[in-house]
């Protein structure tokens, strides 16, 4: 067993934990761990922009994207962090800039911007170009840059090193975490001051998903185990444009340059139900106006897709500003965008839910707000919130960075001033016990099972539309689920790299994430956002105007009601 | 439809030498390699080893060489394959399991090249100006994943052990031809070497190995144009 003794450890190594590792490097004693090589991070995949108030090309100011962002989330965002985010937004950009990131630039060499859904100029008079881009492959960009000055910086990382245990003393503080060496199958106990959670979502629940298959949960999963409650898991973005089957993302940035999406019947759709945004109306609306029309029979023949539409705009503007997004759809479709429309279908994307934290991205443990001390989380993982019932596209990238970085430079103010606290005894037993167990069982349920039908149940049950009828069902499922994995049985039994064992570690991980989400979304009982319940179609601002935290204990799972910080905006009917 | 897959496999806990071993599965033509694998690990063989992780193209994780060529293997549909396909790790690096190679050695040579922007303190406000036109230049050479199949295409890289390799090189442009940089001096210096650009003997296996259609060779010829001619 290895032993290890940091400042800091930061778990995951995409946009918000490499942010915070930047922060932090040559000043404090710190380790990054990834189960991957830090640049195969899933960051890398978002595609179309990070938002920043610049005013680079038309007028803008930051209160405009604390506006959308708040409206973007139906009210269920906390405007202090709303505040922050917008406006931090603009300082973190220049930063990325001034680290490299080779952004798109305008005639005169600023960073150029474009058009997103949902983002608009004076409170939603209409849209305005606030995403910064680099082409369509802004979040290898920034993935690449942040990691190129982690090397730098000579940042301390832990390749392909599974986390397996977050450890707490027995009053409840945060004091290290455990680790398992993929290439050695070595258990690591890595001891430290701080301990940040930016291992990010888990969109691999669901069947149909533009997730890495990385984004199993890890952290959000091993904290709630440990009583921390995890907040609105029941909102999970279905982003419209997912490649009909695959899932794989086709970036909002296509319609941001003018693309469109049509149905069977040849008819651009989103008009009808968005008159001024139309096509760049927020994801949660035009997943569902997607699912509507398709319901309606007017997806392509009749089936459960509908087409995007970019053979319009000119060929350099695809070739420039969407080259990886077509190439998708040569690659996997064998569809030419010059051409034809591309077959697409919403697709698990984003979860708005996660780790509750503070603006200074401190985990928190109840509804008033009391920090778990030494614990933070930044990134998908956590919820700030600054997306409350569905993001606004660009906007994760923001998220990662400002608060990555608040995350990074409040560890640092606090290193100095905490002791290391003694460790729990034998601190890694509990996942090496785990572990023993799938390692010695020779016969039981298969892996591969349980996870196909976890995606198949949250996928039809607890997807675009819900209802309690298919929630409850979804729950029953689950529980069956949680059982058998308490079975589960693999045939790879050796230490090199047993990429069998962590696949049912994190299958684990998968099951209580799907438990939480179809628990809040059985409990509330509205339409908001992403979490649309066709037996309660309505917004209901008078009982859940208010976040959700779930926790699990010996006596079963509780949910706990958090009011929500509402600073400048007051709620209203939400229309575009 | 059916398809052998011919997979050489390697446990160093068990095996004396990596060995090939068959395996047929019943796939969907769009399926994509990395979807056979899968099935092999989930419903038949839970030992086969590889890395991947987003399957698309996009994190790198997945080189291997699928008859005979370097490919990732989430990008390359089965349909494009014939019904016998062989599939084996990335050459050059030492086999840890099955098609799962060490890695570390080709983050060494990234990492010597200084893949990172050098330059003076950013402006108190607002970004760095660079033109279009300057920021065309190192385009094509921001676009690697770090995937190593054009390193491990390089039969300069098979025989030798100092030589950077192709990626570190593409990556060493990036910065080399970016306006903002201040450090192409020092780059160029260590591409000058002994392990640098002057191995590389034009082969092209570099750029028909790259799954992001970077123009690898071309890319190396122009470092190798701004050491002769002293300006980028």
């Amino acid at each position: 067993m290895g032993y290890h003794r940091y400042d800091a450890v930061i778990v995951g190594a995409g946009g918000a934990g490499l942010m915070a590792a930047i922060q932090l490097a040559g000043k404090a004693n710190i380790a990054v761990v990834s189960k991957l090589y830090p640049p195969r991070s899933h960051t890398g995949a978002a595609q179309g922009g990070i938002s920043a108030a610049l005013g680079n090309t038309e007028e803008d100011h930051w209160e405009w994207h604390m506006f959308d962002t708040v409206k973007g989330g139906d009210y269920l965002v906390d405007q202090d962090a709303a505040e922050v985010l917008s406006q931090e937004a603009i300082d973190a950009v220049y930063e990325l800039e001034h680290m490299g990131l080779p952004f798109n630039r305008t005639p005169d060499g600023r960073i150029d911007q474009r058009r997103f859904g949902g983002h608009t100029r004076d409170y939603g008079a209409g849209p305005v170009r606030r995403a910064c881009y680099a082409a369509d492959r802004t979040g290898h960009m920034i993935i690449q840059t942040l990691y190129q000055q982690g090397i730098k910086h000579a940042v301390n990382f832990f390749d392909e090193h599974h986390l397996v245990d977050i450890l707490f003393t027995e009053d409840g503080q945060c004091c290290g975490v455990v680790t398992y060496e993929i290439r050695t199958g070595e258990i690591h106990v890595i001891h430290a001051k701080t301990v940040l959670i930016a291992s990010g979502g888990f969109g691999r629940v669901f069947k149909i998903t533009s997730n890495a298959m990385a984004g199993t949960g890890d952290g959000v999963a091993l904290a709630y185990r440990h009583g921390v409650p995890l907040m609105d898991m029941e909102f999970y973005q279905f982003h419209p444009t997912g490649l009909y089957k695959l899932g794989i993302l086709v970036s909002e940035a296509a319609r941001g340059e003018g693309g469109i999406v049509v149905n069977g019947e040849g008819e651009a759709f989103a008009a009808r139900y968005a008159p001024t945004l139309k096509d760049l109306a927020p994801r949660d609306m035009m997943s569902r106006f997607i699912y509507q029309e398709v319901k309606e029979g007017r997806g392509i023949d009749g089936k459960d897709y509908v087409l995007l539409d970019v053979s319009h705009l000119p060929p350099e503007v695809i070739d420039q500003k969407l080259p990886d997004v077509t190439d998708f759809a040569r690659v996997y479709l064998g569809v030419e965008p010059k051409n034809e429309g591309i077959p697409i279908q919403p697709t698990a994307h984003y979860a708005m839910g996660g780790l509750a934290t503070n603006i200074d991205a401190q985990v928190i443990r109840d509804a008033s707000s009391t920090p778990v001390p030494g614990l933070y989380s930044a990134g998908e993982a956590a919820c700030v919130s600054v997306h409350g019932a569905n993001r606004l596209g660009t906007n994760s990238l923001v998220d990662l960075v400002v608060f990555g970085r608040r995350a990074g430079r409040h560890m640092l103010s606090q290193i100095q001033e905490l002791e290391f606290l003694p460790l729990p005894k034998n601190p890694e037993a509990r996942a090496v016990e785990e572990i023993r167990c799938l390692l010695e069982r020779d016969k039981g349920e298969r892996v591969a099972d349980i996870r196909s039908r976890m995606q198949e149940v949250m996928m039809d049950k607890a997807s675009v539309v819900r209802s309690e009828h298919s929630l409850l069902e979804a729950w029953r499922e689950i529980e069956t689920l949680q059982k058998a994995f308490k079975s589960v049985a693999i045939q790879d039994k050796g230490k090199c790299y047993n990429t069998e064992l962590t696949e049912a570690l994190e299958l684990g991980c998968m099951l209580d994430c799907a438990e939480t989400i179809v628990y809040g979304s059985l409990e509330r009982t509205e339409s908001r956002g992403a979490h649309y319940r066709e037996d309660y179609e309505a917004r209901d601002d008078k009982d859940w105007l208010a976040h959700s935290m779930v926790s699990r204990s010996a006596g079963g799972m509780r949910l706990e009601k958090k009011p929500i910080v509402i600073t400048k905006f007051e709620p209203k009917e939400r229309k575009y | 439809m059916e398809v052998t897959l011919r997979i050489k496999r390697y446990n160093p806990e068990t095996d004396p030498k990596p060995e090939f071993k068959e395996y047929v599965v019943n796939v969907e033509p769009t399926d994509r390699v990395l979807d056979a694998l899968n099935q092999i690990k989930w419903y038949h063989d839970g030992t086969l080893t590889y890395r991947r992780s987003c399957g698309h193209g996009i994190c790198g994780s997945d080189a291997m060489r699928i008859n005979g060529r370097n490919r990732l293997a989430c990008k390359i549909l089965m349909k494009d394959l014939g019904k016998k396909v062989t599939i084996e790790p990335l050459m050059g690096f030492r086999i840890e399991k099955d098609l799962l190679v060490d890695m570390e050695a080709f983050f060494e040579s990234y990492k010597s090249v200084k893949p990172y922007l050098i330059a003076d303190d950013a402006p108190s406000s607002g970004e760095r100006r660079q033109s279009p036109e300057d920021r065309a230049r190192f385009d094509d050479t921001t676009k690697c994943i770090l995937c190593a199949a054009c390193t491990t295409a390089c039969p300069v890289s098979w025989v030798s052990d100092d030589f950077v390799g192709p990626a570190a090189i593409v990556n060493a442009h990036r910065f080399i031809f970016d306006s903002r940089d201040q450090g192409s001096a020092d780059r160029l210096r260590i591409l000058n070497s002994g392990s640098g650009v002057w191995r590389c003997r034009t082969i092209f296996n570099c750029t028909d190995a790259c799954p992001r259609d970077i123009k690898v060779t071309d890319a190396i010829e122009q470092v190798k144009r701004a050491l002769i001619y002293e300006q980028v």
